[in-house]
């Protein structure tokens, strides 16, 4: 297993690493990086737990490799925060009581992160047909709808 | 004193860092030299080891170790069934024979996780293969193969009522139904772990994924035979638990286990693919039942016969019928039930608690009795309900359950103005005459749940020092948010800002006992017993103040402002604060009074308690592809005093949406072979937000007389109320089709077979 070159930016931050090529970007980000804030559940880019933005677009790092990032930037849930400032959709699903045992949050957070960015004033059926990769066992969603909804709001009413 | 905090939508002290990615999990934790566990699992749902090959795994890169039954295998689990047969306590590894496909037959340890896994490829176990039974009703037979030859049956535990007399002979009118509750799984998200860290005098930290960590120890120290106060178990935050959390696992054992042999620090994480293959699965149970009643409708008996499907190991869910018994007679007045049942092994993974354990089988059960006996006295369902509610509390039912309080009237009134039941009626009745496409059922479920149904001590204790308040729970919370409610129990109860209290759970070395959460225990049992600690604390403060102001105590109370001093002398009242400063020090205090100003508590509970509700569910049935869309729910719970109200709701929406989930899309599938057909996410299907409605939500308060609180459980009343509104509700749109009863899951193929 040789290992491959890998020159990528990770919330902001320039990375050059050497990684074995069968390496996911999960366990890239989690094991070289110490970013543990990912989750890992089905293994399988089904539930939706381990996504991530690369070059600013959703993907499962459980079923996308490392080396696959060389070039491009990655963006995970530590580096959706501003100068420890949450960001309006964090702050939404604290406010929406949007996660309970919060394992499958920073999925959800990324996903609604990248939805809005694609269509920043989404309808419930937009925002329930973009979630529906994204499993949560604990508060059968629909709190988690009203957050993304009110965060979209809050972002427009922020936008000058 | 200040407002109280009580009742209000506090929002959760946990929240900031699960939405940062900075929640603390296991798998997240960072261990200098720890080695990993994989495990080699059997194909093979029943057979004879013959042979187990590691010797090319064992000389693959970076392995420390390989082990199999060999080495492990004579450590066996406490068996959880009471009664059953010695010789069917489950094994931590199998040395002899296997019982499911799934079952633990060897394990590599080795220096990186990706070793492990690789090398665990390289182990070649063979089998002779014995004969496979999957279902429990043939298991139950005189001709089946036998999992535990010497325990001489399947039938491994059994019980309820031994009356000869028919219940229901000389009704008027009698129902019968068989229902299967199929087997399902949990699924946390999290899937289970353990990390075993030893020191070098032979102490072990465990950390395990667990609903209880005093159960998880005692299990595990009697398991290998250790000395119960060098083994320390504790749990960061856990992705769910849903009740298959509650018993250790043998991978947590083996991790255990092989850490102290190694003296290094040993870590498991289960892949998804292994956690539908092992761990516990729930429900499981086939109901043959008769219920009798008079022509207008009162019912008058219920004979009831229960197999439950255990598993390859008699765990919880051989014997958790015995719950479903306890929950019988629901919200109703039946004079006569005769209750029995079985727990059955048969090669399939081991059942055990699953959200509700055993109790929403049996609300499954009845509420689809009481639509059958609707139909058949074309009555309406909220009718047939209401006719045989009971009314006078307390009470003890015909399975000897005191049931403490309720008004399960107003509860069925309240949901059914909630979802505007009448106008439903009138738009069904419309659609129907139309000759539509789309038709709409609506399906009522009226519920009782026992909950805390056992087990019902728990242990709390408070400390002030002078900088801050520690809260302890013997709950562990995982996703309940202990942290703010708890937090704010004692807020009020003391007088304190929430944030300058910290909350400690879930560590067997800083709790002193702990029966931890499930069965809808912790907001009653858990609760009161921090508020009995920061009352006592109280009163403590009160002592001290008396002492060191030279008055009575009598006299001392809680001034105005907050703080603790004499009755109308406001400059004379210290903060409890200030008061931990003084009580530190043995000189300051009065007589017989220890030092430090803390106070632990033990609540014990009489009873179970029984909260209530009714939830009324509309469907949307493609009558031309048998599509069935869940279009609405109402929920209509009474849990007591409520002291959060937005994490009560929470606890209802997720109960709703895997009542619904086992209603219409989740089940286990195993071939006569005893494989597992669908063991990922891709084939094991559960809800996503495209599956669930708007869910309404409103209470009815009716407190118990069995706590301090007033407060009944509320974890698992959404999944016991949904799933049969959600069944009838399916029910009531295929009505026109003659359709009488369909099992679950009711997905699109099993509905257009039946309607078509």
């Amino acid at each position: 297993m040789n290992p491959v070159g890998v020159v990528t930016q990770v919330n902001g931050r320039e990375i050059a690493r050497s990684v074995p090529a069968r390496m996911t970007l999960v366990e890239f980000l989690r094991d070289e990086l110490g970013l543990t804030g990912t989750k890992v559940s089905c293994e399988l880019q089904v539930c939706g737990v381990c996504t991530v933005l690369v070059d600013r677009k959703p993907v499962s790092s459980c079923a996308f490799l490392a080396v696959d990032i060389d070039g491009r930037e990655v963006t995970t849930i530590e580096g959706v925060a501003s100068d420890g400032k949450l960001h309006p959709i964090q702050q939404a699903f604290i406010d929406h009581f949007a996660l309970q045992c919060g394992f499958c949050t920073p999925g959800f957070v990324m996903m609604a992160v990248a939805l809005l960015e694609e269509v920043p004033q989404p309808t419930p059926e937009q925002v329930v047909s973009y979630l529906e990769g994204n499993i949560c066992r604990c508060t059968g969603y629909r709190s988690i709808l009203e957050a993304v909804l009110d965060a979209a709001d809050r972002l427009e009413r922020a936008s000058p | 004193m200040r407002g109280s905090i009580l009742g209000a939508a506090v929002k959760r002290a946990e929240d900031p860092r699960f939405v940062r990615g900075e929640g603390r999990y296991i798998d997240d934790m960072r261990v200098e030299g720890a080695v990993w566990m994989a495990c080699v699992r059997s194909p093979l749902a029943h057979g004879r080891i013959t042979s187990i090959d590691i010797d090319e795994a064992s000389r693959a890169p970076g392995v420390i170790g390989v082990y199999t039954g060999t080495d492990f295998g004579a450590y066996r689990m406490p068996i959880p069934a009471v009664g059953a047969h010695e010789s069917t306590a489950r094994p931590i590894i199998a040395s002899d024979v296997v019982r499911f496909a799934g079952e633990l037959v060897a394990v590599v340890v080795a220096e990186s996780r990706e070793a492990a896994s690789d090398a665990a490829s390289l182990v070649w176990p063979e089998f002779d293969s014995l004969p496979v039974v999957v279902d429990p009703r043939r298991a139950a037979g005189q001709d089946a193969p036998l999992l535990f030859p010497e325990a001489g049956s399947n039938v491994v535990v059994s019980g309820g009522d031994e009356s000869e007399d028919d219940p229901v002979s000389g009704a008027e009118v009698v129902i019968g139904l068989e229902l299967e509750n199929q087997r399902v799984a949990a699924i946390p998200l999290e899937p289970n772990n353990a990390l075993a860290i030893p020191d070098d005098a032979g102490n072990l930290e465990l950390w395990v994924g667990t609903q209880s960590v005093h159960l998880a120890r005692n299990r595990i120290f009697k398991t290998l035979g250790l000395d119960r106060d060098r083994l320390r178990v504790r749990v960061p935050d856990m992705g769910g638990g849903f009740g298959a959390k509650i018993s250790p696992y043998p991978e947590q054992i083996l991790c255990a286990a092989i850490a102290l042999e190694l003296g290094r620090p040993v870590r498991w994480q289960e892949d998804r693919i292994e956690n539908l293959a092992a761990m516990s699965h729930g429900r499981a149970q086939f109901h043959k039942v008769r219920l009798g009643a008079t022509a207008e409708g009162r019912i008058t008996g219920l004979d009831w016969n229960v197999i439950a499907d255990g598993g390859a190991y008699p765990l919880e869910g051989a014997v958790l019928a015995g719950y479903t018994r306890r929950m019988a007679a629901g919200p109703y007045d039946i004079p006569a039930i005769r209750f029995r049942w079985r727990g059955v092994v048969t090669n399939t993974a081991p059942t055990d608690a699953y959200r509700g354990a055993g109790r929403p089988e049996a609300t499954m059960t009845l509420e689809r009795l009481m639509d059958l006996l609707a139909v058949e006295l074309d009555l309406d369902p909220v009718e047939i309900r209401q006719r045989n509610f009971i009314t006078e509390f307390p009470m003890t039912t015909a399975v000897g359950e005191r049931y403490d309080s309720g008004a399960y009237s107003d509860a069925l009134d309240l949901a059914r103005d909630l979802v505007g039941y009448d106008e439903l009626r009138t738009e069904q009745k419309r659609r129907r005459e139309g000759n539509d496409r789309f038709q709409i059922g609506i399906g009522v479920s009226s519920y009782v749940e026992v909950t805390a149904p056992d087990g019902r001590k728990e242990w709390g204790a408070v400390e002030v020092t002078p900088d801050e308040v520690v809260v302890y729970s013997g709950a562990s919370s995982h996703g309940q948010g202990h942290e703010t409610t708890f937090t704010q129990l004692v807020a009020d109860v003391l007088g304190v800002e929430r944030d300058r209290i910290r909350f400690v759970q879930g560590d067997t070395a800083s709790i002193a006992h702990g029966g931890g959460t499930m069965g809808s225990r912790s907001m009653q049992l858990a609760g009161s017993a921090v508020v009995g600690a920061g009352e006592s604390v109280i009163e403590k403060a009160r002592r001290i103040a008396a002492h060191v102001s030279e008055a009575a105590v009598e006299d001392i109370v809680m001034l105005d402002n907050g703080t603790i001093g004499v009755a109308g002398v406001p400059d004379s009242g210290r903060s409890l604060f200030q008061l931990a400063e003084i009580a530190a020090d043995p000189a300051n205090l009065p007589d017989g009074e220890e030092p430090g100003l803390g106070a632990d508590h033990t609540w014990v509970q009489e009873a179970a308690t029984i909260p209530f509700g009714t939830h009324i569910s509309v469907v949307e049935l493609d009558t031309e592809t048998g599509d069935v869309r869940l279009i609405r729910h109402a929920a209509c719970d009474d849990c007591g005093v409520i002291f959060n109200r937005m994490i009560v709701d929470g606890q209802v929406h997720g109960g709703v949406a895997q009542g619904a989930g086992q209603a219409l899309l989740e089940r286990v599938v195993y071939d006569d072979a005893g494989n597992l057909q669908n063991a990922n996410l891709t084939t094991y299907l559960m809800p996503t937000a495209t599956n669930l409605p708007l869910i309404q939500i409103d209470h009815t308060v009716t407190p118990t007389d069995q706590n301090v609180l007033g407060a009944k459980g509320i974890g698992e009343a959404g999944t016991i109320g949904s799933g049969p509104a959600v069944v009838n509700a399916v029910h009531d749109a295929m009505a026109p089709f003659g359709v009488r009863h369909l099992d679950m899951p009711l997905t699109s193929a099993r509905v257009w077979a039946a309607i078509s």
